[in-house]
């Protein structure tokens, strides 16, 4: 079976505009829901659920909000982080205080929440830009959790200011064990992650890479620029916001409103830069990418290390991390500023092509 | 290259007049005092040296720039700066002198947007995407097929406009602009920089458009064969002063635009 | 009332130190228009390696100095040759991002050659109430804020002089009005971007020492540098009378807020009020205190 486009003649201008309009590409997609749902709930063990497969769902989901205001409108934002603190303290306080509101619901009102937040945020990118704009980002990102630590009420007055997250329960099934939580969490983000696709290839997707590409063109052709940055500040929130729910729900089993840092939003911004900026598929990539390369670097670091009989000095391995992040970002910026997505499909370009190229 | 050739096309009444506008930045005087009008159907020149105002000029009439003074009237309404996303809804339609095309979208995404004020859909039904939203964007991209194969640019239609050559990147521009169906067309130098053959294409497209849709033109160009060829009336703008209006013939003969104008280098 | 002053002077003297570190940023933005935000890592690179340097080595202050200024200078040569030069004609939405990566990058090098522990910098000044203002006024000013404040001074005097005075200086506005120009006069730009990084370096060694004997030297200061960027916003980007101005500005009304305002927040409020202030300051003047106002050419 080969990667072939030849002989798929695009009939109508429907089938052209389909996500994946090449037949091995529906099939690979395929495969890989399968893969997901059936294979991975097969072999995989508690360890991978949860230190990545989980984490992996929810950051891609961070990854695909923050593309939507960085990649695809041209917003820097670094309060990612900070919108998604408040879609989780939001969900949780819905559920707490909402009496027999559906967890789902609440998921909705939590990034719902965060959304308005996040326009208000982006009030200031209707008068300023570029990195202008990442200081009233960097706003959020200081502001925010401040705000969401001292006023206990956010968290139920608890002593310790971390709060339990109530169980996942959607008609009577419950969410418990980690297998079930990625369930759960593959689910909303595939469906999400779906409707931000067609975001994307719709008019609203063309007018956030307008204001991106050349704001004063888009804005002579009839868009409005200010409701257009406003739509991405409060979608690109929403979707960050169902993600910090997510990872309250589950992948931590409560809410840490200190986790929820300024590391936390840089980590994602280098999802986006190395996974692929103005991509879903990007997101995912680089999700997984900034996910593994830790876990995989501490590995080699600590065997590589025994095996010359070294002493790693405590924290070597995280700043060895700072510097492969450091360089990596450099890289990619410099020599494909596209990401891995473009990589991805530059490798598909070939294959196509394979075995005469040209 | 004379567009005279078809009798069935009239000249109207006025669709735009630009009276007594006067910009300056800062210090720098742009514009200053300058009036004229522009008449339905017709093929408007503005000429004039680097610097002149002409491009400002457009600016203003768009609403890119705010005019000091001056008023700018448009299809029956009086405006005292036009703005720029008002402008797109009464019809007018642009290009720039330097390319601003969508640098990261492809060609067709990029004529696509162009027709952003005809679609209706709202958020929700573009994130469902199938139903009224896929018909939609069916309906916008039969158009934009149409404009395509009118500007002969089928072959590039996926390619990221960053990666086309200049020539094919303004006729996309021209297609981005000609999407929105406008009543009135101001291109700001379309074939600044282009060769011979890729200049009479683009006269072509212009003289075509003219013709077949009845669209108002305003038009900034250098080439003085080509202004002569296509213009049914010229304005010139020298140092952000009108010094000459008229037939291309009027505007040839007259003494200051020869000494401004004709008389350097070109 | 005399408590107030002495809040305003402690805010002030901790604001010059903003401005410090603002006027590395300012310099390489008004050379090569990237916002370094890299700047901050900088400066604890430069503490670092002096204290790096000097535990290793016991060489007298100035020998160190000597040889921290020139690996700030080789650092600073290497980011222009090997990051910012492949970038060139890029947005400027992907040079800063490029500077964050490139923060990553130093912070994480800077402990992975001298390790991770925080580090007491001694520069041979105490930490103490100025005598004489508290006999007389009964006011506390810490001796090495004004020290800080001074050499802050001194260093901005000298740059003004490098700028105005020397030939390279003047090439270097040249630059910062218009590349293109600059470039058709026959002004190696890439010489110049050099030196610039080389005097960022300096400036950042400057802040780093000053800051390193204050707070000790460690990754914190790194922070220093986000809380440049409202200083920045205050005073634009390309002002390095902007850069002080607004450093003061900042550092002052911070301490204010802190002490009047914060026990009414329930405390914590220094670490988003700078960017709050910047942020509604931006809504007004989005152009800067010192900024001009400019329509984009189309
Ligand atoms: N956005 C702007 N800011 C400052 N000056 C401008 C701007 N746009 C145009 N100018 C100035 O206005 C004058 C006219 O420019 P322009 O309209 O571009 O002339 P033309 O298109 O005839 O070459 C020039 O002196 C130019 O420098
Ligand atoms: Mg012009």
């Amino acid at each position: 079976m080969l990667y072939r486009e030849a002989g798929q003649f695009k009939t109508s201008y429907r089938a052209d505009q389909q996500i994946f309009p090449i037949l091995q590409d529906r099939i690979g997609m395929l495969v890989l829901g399968f893969v997901a749902l059936v294979g991975v709930p097969l072999v995989a063990s508690e360890y991978w659920l949860t230190a990545i497969l989980i984490p992996l769902l929810v950051f891609s989901l961070a990854a695909i909000g923050l593309n939507i205001l960085t990649g695809y409108a041209g917003q820097l934002s670094l309060g990612t982080a900070a919108f998604m603190a408040v879609g989780a303290v939001a969900t949780y306080n819905f559920q707490l205080r909402v009496p027999g509101i559906p967890i789902l619901v609440s998921f909705l009102l939590g990034g719902g929440t965060a959304a308005a937040v996040g326009a208000v945020f982006g009030l200031p990118s209707l008068r300023i830009k570029g990195f202008y704009l990442a200081v009233a980002t960097l706003a959020a990102q200081f502001f925010i959790p401040w705000l969401l630590v001292k006023v206990s009420w956010f968290s139920n007055d608890s002593a310790s200011g971390v709060i339990t997250t109530q169980p996942v329960e959607i008609l009577g099934f419950t969410f418990d064990t980690p297998l079930r939580k990625y369930l759960f969490a593959l689910v909303v983000v595939s469906v999400l992650a779906l409707v931000a696709k067609n975001l994307v290839r719709s008019h609203i997707g063309r007018a956030w890479m307008a204001v991106r590409d050349m704001d004063v063109a888009a804005e002579v052709i009839g868009i409005r620029i200010v409701r257009t940055k406003l739509v991405a500040f409060a979608v690109s929130s929403f979707y960050c916001g169902i993600a910090g729910a997510l990872y309250a729900f589950a992948y931590l089993g409560s809410v840490e409103t200190d986790g929820f840092n300024l590391d936390l939003s840089f980590r994602i911004l280098f999802m986006i830069i190395i996974g692929g900026v103005g991509s879903i598929l990007g997101s995912f990539l680089g999700a997984a990418f900034i996910t593994l390369l830790p876990i995989l670097l501490d590995v080699a670091l600590t065997e590589g290390a025994t095996a010359l009989g070294l002493q790693l000095p405590s924290g070597m391995t995280s700043m060895v991390q700072l510097v492969v992040f450091g360089a990596l970002i450099i890289f990619f910026l410099i020599v494909e500023p596209l990401g891995l997505a473009r990589l991805w499909q530059i490798a598909k370009e070939k294959l196509r092509l394979w075995p005469f190229p040209h | 290259m004379t567009h005279d050739h078809n009798p069935g096309r009239r000249i109207g009444e006025t669709l735009l007049a630009v009276e007594n506008i006067s910009l300056a930045f800062g210090g720098v005087r742009a514009l200053t005092d300058i009036s004229f009008d522009v008449r339905e159907h017709e093929i408007r020149a503005i000429i004039g040296p680097n610097g002149a105002g002409k491009s400002s000029m457009l600016n203003c009439v768009n609403g890119v720039y705010r005019p000091q003074q001056g008023t700018i009237r448009f299809a029956g309404q009086t405006f005292r700066h036009m703005h720029p996303h008002k402008a797109a809804l009464m019809g007018i339609a642009r290009t720039f002198q330097n390319i601003a095309l969508f640098r990261g979208m492809s060609v067709l995404d990029n004529i696509m947007t162009g027709r952003n004020l005809k679609m209706r859909c709202g958020l929700f039904l573009q994130a469902l995407y199938v139903g009224p939203n896929r018909r939609e964007e069916l309906a916008h991209r039969e158009k934009v097929e149409h404009i395509i194969d009118f500007l002969q640019i089928e072959s590039v239609r996926k390619t990221p406009v960053g990666r086309l050559p200049y020539g094919i990147q303004k006729r996309v521009e021209l297609g981005r602009a000609l999407a929105a169906e406008p009543r009135l067309l101001l291109l700001d130098e379309p074939m600044a920089g282009m060769n011979i053959e890729e200049k009479q294409d683009m006269c072509r497209f212009i003289l075509d458009v003219n013709d077949e849709f009845g669209t108002t033109i305003v038009l900034i160009e250098h080439d003085m064969g080509v202004v002569m060829d296509i213009s049914d009336r010229v304005v010139v703008l020298d140092y952000g002063r009108k010094i000459g209006d008229g037939s291309p013939d009027e505007v040839r003969a007259n003494q200051d635009v020869i000494d401004a104008y004709l008389g350097v280098a070109h | 009332m005399q408590f107030f002053f002495e809040v305003l002077i402690g805010g002030l003297l901790a604001g010059v130190m903003y401005s410090l570190v603002a006027l590395g940023f300012v310099l390489i933005y008004k050379a090569s228009g990237v916002f370094n935000f890299a700047q901050g890592s900088m400066v604890f690179f430069a503490a670092l390696t002096y204290v790096g340097l000097q535990e290793k080595f016991g060489l007298p202050g100035w020998a160190v100095f000597g040889l921290t200024l020139a690996v700030m200078v080789v650092l600073g040569i290497a980011i222009e040759r090997v990051v910012l030069r492949p970038l060139v004609n890029q947005p400027q939405i992907t040079l800063f991002m490029a500077t964050i990566g490139l923060a990553f990058f130093i912070e994480g090098l800077a402990q992975v050659i001298w390790g991770t522990q925080v580090r007491r910098l001694d520069l041979g000044l105490q930490d103490e109430p100025i005598a004489m203002l508290m006999d007389r006024f009964n006011m506390l000013v810490s001796k090495f804020d004004v020290v800080a404040a001074v050499v802050a001074g001194l260093l901005v005097a000298v740059l003004a002089v490098f700028f105005n005075r020397t030939r390279i200086g003047r090439a270097l506005r040249a630059v910062a009005d218009d590349h293109q120009a600059a470039l058709a006069v026959g002004i190696p730009l890439k010489q110049i971007w050099a030196i610039v990084w080389s005097v960022a370096g300096f400036v950042a060694l400057v802040a780093g020492l000053m800051w390193g004997a204050r707070n000790g030297v460690q990754f914190a200061l790194t922070f220093v540098a986000l809380k440049a960027l409202p200083v920045l916003i205050l005073g634009g980007f390309e002002s390095v009378l902007g850069a002080i101005v607004g450093g003061l500005i900042i550092g002052a009304s911070e301490k204010l807020a802190e002490v009047y305002l914060g026990p009414h927040l329930g405390g914590g409020i220094e670490g988003w009020f700078a960017y709050v202030m910047a942020l509604l300051f931006l809504l007004v003047r989005p152009e800067g205190l010192f900024g001009e106002k400019h329509i984009d050419r189309v």
